[in-house]
């Protein structure tokens, strides 16, 4: 499949290194990761969607508003669809939802793919660049929570006769440096591979 | 000679591990213990340069001389503070052993985590184990608490040296002190058994108050700080290697003497701490800024970090203004750090890890204020 290219080769953190400041905001825990992986496939897909439906009709000058106009509806319906169905994660997410419109992942496949693409393939490439910048994105919570709160998905996972022998909870895990920190070691893996 | 099997075992295995034989995979390995063991056979063969006979083993090895009589202090010192908190008298030699017990499983702990990280970046990258890690091992236990979870110590020694020193390119080209990034990583990750008063003490009784000098202040109990005498002697509690000044004073002669460490680094840390104590002294503001400043640079690491860690050539500012700035600064931000910010009673780690990553800066701006000055002469030669 030539769209699977974000999930390894070309995925938008690893190798491209977008979207790199809410992947440390987002990722201290495996849930708010999760909803904002999602999140981003939704908004990147459908955005690059709609552009590409109308990329004909666009006049290049403002190309840029047009896309920013999209994305920033799109973004604003699906804060308004977490803050009515899931409350508390939209809490916990704060402002990065709202920051997505931001998030250089979207406005680069707009540009870079969907002003030159039919809506279709279009779609896809949203779909897979979400899920790519997603991967990185649980991963890293999966280590920040499991090493750092010592559960998963708000579920305890360590058991309790581990705390009594002395282990202790990572406290620097819960920090933004250490997920700068994982990302680094993730581009790391990724670059001895290739 | 009877140990003529140990050359021959030498030659065999250096044979073995050439590059194509069966075991070539282990080659960093059995480099890594011949040449520790025997005197590397490797001479020049074009013209050579020698102005000194030094090499990098006889350095590192200055430098763990320096240490010993802060080791040796701090060793009896365990002991002492252990039985004087549980109220029973211990002759020097129990206090010694007792203390030893404590410092032994520390130091091979921090030497068997961190050379394996090294061994296998050596094997993966086909270059040699260098001497680098035997200081930072040295060093780290050094720099805790006695009574510190091995398991902790473990992770903390495999990140410095990962991420410290590996991911850099090894010794030489690290820019944080590795030590230092060790004993951050547990401050951060795991404060509870690196701060507060209950841990600085090996089995203490409860009802004995552990707290350093440091924290005592920090908590506004001053009639509790010791005498300044004590805490030049170092009978205090605090980490293993910093709590006797005389002891460092003896192994920063020892490097002095050697110029092994650099004067300039030295002298300029305690000129800035002692200096920055006085103005903060008139300011005043926080019990800690209220204690005169002779006092403040006989607490905590000040003077360990000064001697042993600040003065590191790897991760110290390398042109000769730049080493003064550096120092100074050093000092500066560790009694600033002390002074005002609660948080962290002891500045001195995070003072040189902030400076470490200065350096490169300070020299730059140095080396262009010496070429903008001497661009200006030629002009006015014209």
């Amino acid at each position: 499949m030539k769209y699977l290219g974000p999930l390894n080769k070309e995925n938008p953190i690893l190798v491209q290194t977008l979207g790199v400041c809410s992947a440390l905001a987002v990722t201290a825990q495996l849930k708010p990761a999760v909803v904002m992986m999602l999140s981003v496939t939704v908004v990147c897909a459908c955005a690059n969607f709609i552009i590409s439906l109308i990329r004909n009709t666009i006049p290049p000058r403002i190309r840029i508003i047009v896309q920013l106009l999209i994305a920033a509806a799109l973004v604003i319906l699906v804060d308004q669809v977490l803050q009515a169905f899931f409350y508390d994660i939209s809490k916990m997410l704060s402002v990065f939802v709202g920051l997505i419109i931001t998030n250089c992942i979207l406005m680069g496949r707009l540009e870079a793919f969907a002003l030159s693409h039919p809506p279709i393939p279009s779609f896809f490439d949203g779909i897979f660049n979400g899920l790519g910048y997603g991967l990185v994105l649980v991963v890293v919570a999966v280590f920040r929570e499991l090493l750092g709160s010592g559960s998963l998905w708000n579920y305890p996972v360590i058991p309790e006769s581990v705390y009594q022998a002395g282990y202790m909870n990572n406290g620097l895990m819960i920090l933004p440096p250490m997920a700068l920190i994982m990302i680094g070691g993730l581009i790391w893996i990724q670059k001895s591979k290739s | 000679m009877r140990l003529k099997f140990l050359d021959k075992l030498s030659q065999t295995l250096e044979k073995k591990t050439e590059k194509g034989q069966p075991l070539h995979r282990f080659w960093a390995l059995w480099d890594a213990i011949d040449t520790f063991a025997f005197t590397p056979k490797e001479v020049t063969t074009k013209g050579s340069h020698i102005r000194d006979t030094v090499d990098m083993k006889r350095v590192m090895i200055t430098v763990i001389i320096a240490l010993f009589p802060a080791l040796l202090f701090g060793i009896w010192n365990i002991g002492y503070q252990h039985f004087l908190s549980i109220q029973t008298s211990v002759s020097f030699w129990g206090a010694l052993w007792y203390g030893f017990l404590k410092w032994l499983p520390l130091v091979i702990v921090v030497y068997v985590s961190g050379l394996l990280v090294e061994i296998i970046f050596a094997q993966i990258r086909g270059h040699q184990v260098a001497e680098g890690f035997f200081v930072t091992g040295f060093i780290l236990p050094l720099i805790l608490p006695p009574d510190i979870p091995l398991w902790i110590v473990a992770i903390a020694t495999m990140f410095a040296v990962l991420f410290g020193k590996e991911v850099f390119g090894g010794t030489g080209y690290n820019f944080l002190n590795p030590a230092l990034i060790a004993r951050a990583f547990i401050f951060f990750a795991y404060p509870s058994v690196i701060s507060g008063d209950k841990v600085w003490i090996a089995e203490k009784a409860d009802a004995f108050s552990g707290a350093t000098p440091l924290s005592d202040i920090a908590n506004n109990h001053l009639s509790a700080l010791p005498s300044t005498m004590d805490m030049l002697v170092g009978t205090i509690s605090g980490s293993i290697g910093e709590t006797s000044k005389i002891a460092i004073l003896l192994g920063a002669a020892v490097l002095l003497f050697t110029q092994v460490a650099n004067w300039k680094i030295m002298l300029s840390v305690v000129a800035g701490g002692f200096l920055s104590a006085l103005t903060f002294n008139i300011l005043g503001g926080t019990p800690m800024a209220e204690v005169p400043a002779y006092q403040q640079l006989l607490m905590g690491g000040f003077l360990f970090g000064a001697v042993f860690m600040a003065t590191d050539p790897v991760t110290a500012a390398h042109t000769q203004w730049g080493k003064v700035i550096y120092g100074f600064l050093i000092g500066v931000f560790a009694i600033l750090i002390r002074d005002y910010n609660k948080g962290y009673p002891e500045g001195m780690m995070l003072a040189i890890l902030l400076m470490n990553i200065f350096a490169p800066l300070i020299d730059y701006c140095v080396v262009q204020v010496n070429i903008k000055r001497r661009m200006k002469r030629v002009k006015i030669v014209k």
